[in-house]
């Protein structure tokens, strides 16, 4: 695929650049972000130590030191570097990654916020849930905690903006809406997401390699689980 | 041989130069908040100068050293005593072993760096000795030190001909540390992304106000208190953000990003503190105000290069007072 013309860089401080491809959410945009990302990433370019992929926009932060005892200038150096990845067509790989199974139970105790979004919304819970587990969703990003993944779209029938005062404390494998996205929590954290079920695996284990379950690019879907099972898989870990 | 926490302090961890090279699955590079003291307190007892060390707040833990060490003090003074002598920042210290090491009273700046000769036996977790605070891993059991933590050390040395009859001998000499902080509270920064949806009115009331650290500030972000600065509400999608990061929350007033900062924001950006003032920022608390400068991003750059070319004259310095200091007493 090729790269959309129109693209802008910018610095986010002295240490790192921005490669920023607009303001929207688009699967099409997302694909192009991870491309870029992987393809930085495999540049190995002098002093990078970060790519952070996001919605629409790659950020690298690199190591001013490194660069400088070589160039005269980081910025330009890896503003350069940039420009040439960007200056050929990228190629965005077909999503090879398997298909993600999440078993979430959407059990009331569990799904704390249910109730009042099937009030809002008109729709009983039954047909929540159906919504919810019923799409394949992608992972747009990672950020706010270790392996958080915000994955869309939601169903514009379920969808919910944020609390408006955010919970000091979410259970750590709780599944939650913001607007358009869902997301799980992969630590027990504050947070203003609307809860409504929450998954017995574990999407952050440090004691692993690769800590997080789930990365940029993967696609998602959630099976539901009763709350016997929930607990029995919980259990085994 | 190691040393015992005796007594718990405020928010004391286990911290190097950074983890970096996992900020795409969401895990930050967190770190010690004064990059320049954590190289220093390393350096005067001839570590590398990114290895682990102790970060301690006010008030700090209460340490009983099991064994002889050579330790140094960067960064804050809190009046550290070991017994009942006080010693200073900046110098290396021999102390007897079965010696405690307290913090009497915070006399300047925010945060004090405690590093052993020879560092501290932990588990290397995604390449880096950071405590990650939020996944709880990394440093000493992914948490703040609390009573009866044991932190080993990996060399034991015999200083017994350095201390004769005394707990703790202080070098003859110290590092001087003016030129790495600024004096007058200036933080110098870059334009930041969103600068442009601000007016006229608005940058020139963040370039002329004087901004100060409230108390809801910690290693995560400082939360600032001064003039509202009125920023266009604009839909913005999460990206990527950096330390030093100024925001602009809903209700106009800034946050800048620190260590423990996500890796993703999506308040409007309009100016980052360049690297070689995260420093002087890490030293300043609660109350302490500040006021904003803008620089050029080489100007930023050129300043850090400066910097670490005066840790590394420092760092030559160091190793051959070292040297000599310890041959004169024999030890290797």
């Amino acid at each position: 695929m090729l790269l959309p013309s129109g693209y802008e860089l910018y610095t986010v401080g002295d240490n790192a650049i921005t490669i920023s491809f607009g303001n929207t959410i688009s699967v099409e945009t997302n694909q192009i972000v991870i491309a870029v990302f992987h393809t930085v990433q495999q540049r190995k370019i002098l002093g990078v130590r970060d790519i952070i992929p996001a919605y629409s926009s790659v950020t690298v932060c690199y190591d001013i030191l490194r660069i400088r005892e070589k160039y005269p200038s980081a910025e330009q150096f890896i503003r350069k570097e940039l420009e040439k990845i960007l200056s050929h067509d990228i190629q965005v790989q077909e999503e090879k990654t398997a298909l993600i199974n999440i078993p979430v139970c959407y059990d009331i105790s569990l799904g704390v916020d249910l109730h009042e979004m099937a009030e809002i919304k008109q729709i009983p819970v039954e047909e929540i849930i159906r919504i919810h587990s019923s799409t394949t969703y992608r992972v747009f990003m990672t950020g706010f905690l270790p392996g958080f993944p915000y994955m869309g779209m939601v169903d514009e029938k379920i969808a919910m903006p944020r609390k408006t005062e955010p919970r000091t404390k979410v259970a750590a494998g709780s599944v939650g809406i913001a607007d358009r996205q869902t997301g799980i929590y992969p630590l027990e954290s504050p947070g203003g997401w609307n809860i409504i079920g929450q998954t017995p695996v574990q999407l952050f284990d440090a004691e692993k390699t690769n800590p997080v379950l789930l990365q940029a690019g993967n696609l998602v879907r959630f099976t539901p689980i009763s709350i016997e099972t929930f607990y029995h898989l919980k259990k085994k870990k | 041989m190691s040393i015992l926490i005796v007594k718990q302090g405020i928010a004391d961890s286990i911290q190097d130069t950074g983890r970096f090279g996992y900020q795409h699955t969401g895990i930050n590079p967190t770190g010690a908040m004064d990059t320049i003291a954590i190289q220093l307190a390393n350096i005067l007892v001839g570590n590398d100068p990114t290895a682990a060390v102790i970060e301690l707040h006010f008030p700090a833990s209460v340490f009983l050293f099991k064994q002889q060490a050579c330790l140094a003090i960067a960064g804050a003074d809190f009046g550290a005593m070991i017994n009942d002598i006080p010693i200073a920042t900046h110098t290396p210290v021999i102390i007897q072993k079965n010696c405690v090491l307290q913090f009497t009273k915070p006399i300047k700046g925010a945060r004090a760096y405690l590093a052993v000769k020879g560092g501290f036996t932990l588990e290397h977790w995604l390449n880096s000795y950071s405590t990650h605070l939020k996944a709880g891993a990394g440093g000493y059991k992914g948490r703040y030190l609390q009573k009866n933590d044991e932190l080993s050390l990996q060399e034991h040395h015999c200083f017994s001909s350095v201390l004769k009859d005394t707990d703790a001998e202080q070098a003859n000499w110290k590092i001087e540390t003016r030129d790495f902080y600024t004096n007058d509270k200036v933080i110098k920064v870059i334009q930041g992304k969103e600068l442009s949806l601000l007016t006229e009115e608005a940058i020139q009331l963040f370039t002329a106000s004087s901004f100060q650290i409230t108390s809801k500030s910690d290693r995560m972000g400082y939360r600032m208190k001064g003039p509202a600065i009125a920023v266009p509400a604009q839909p913005m999608l999460s990206t990527g953000i950096t330390k030093g990061t100024i925001q602009i929350l809903a209700d106009g007033q800034l946050i800048i990003l620190m260590a423990d900062h996500q890796t993703t924001g999506g308040y409007p950006r309009i100016a980052h503190v360049i690297s070689a003032d995260i420093p002087t920022l890490a030293q300043l608390t609660a109350n302490d105000s500040i006021t904003f400068k803008w620089v050029t991003q080489q100007e930023a750059e050129d300043a850090y290069v400066e910097q670490e070319q005066h840790l590394q004259q420092l760092q030559n310095a160091c190793i051959l007072r070292l040297q000599e200091y310890f041959t004169t007493y024999g030890i290797h």
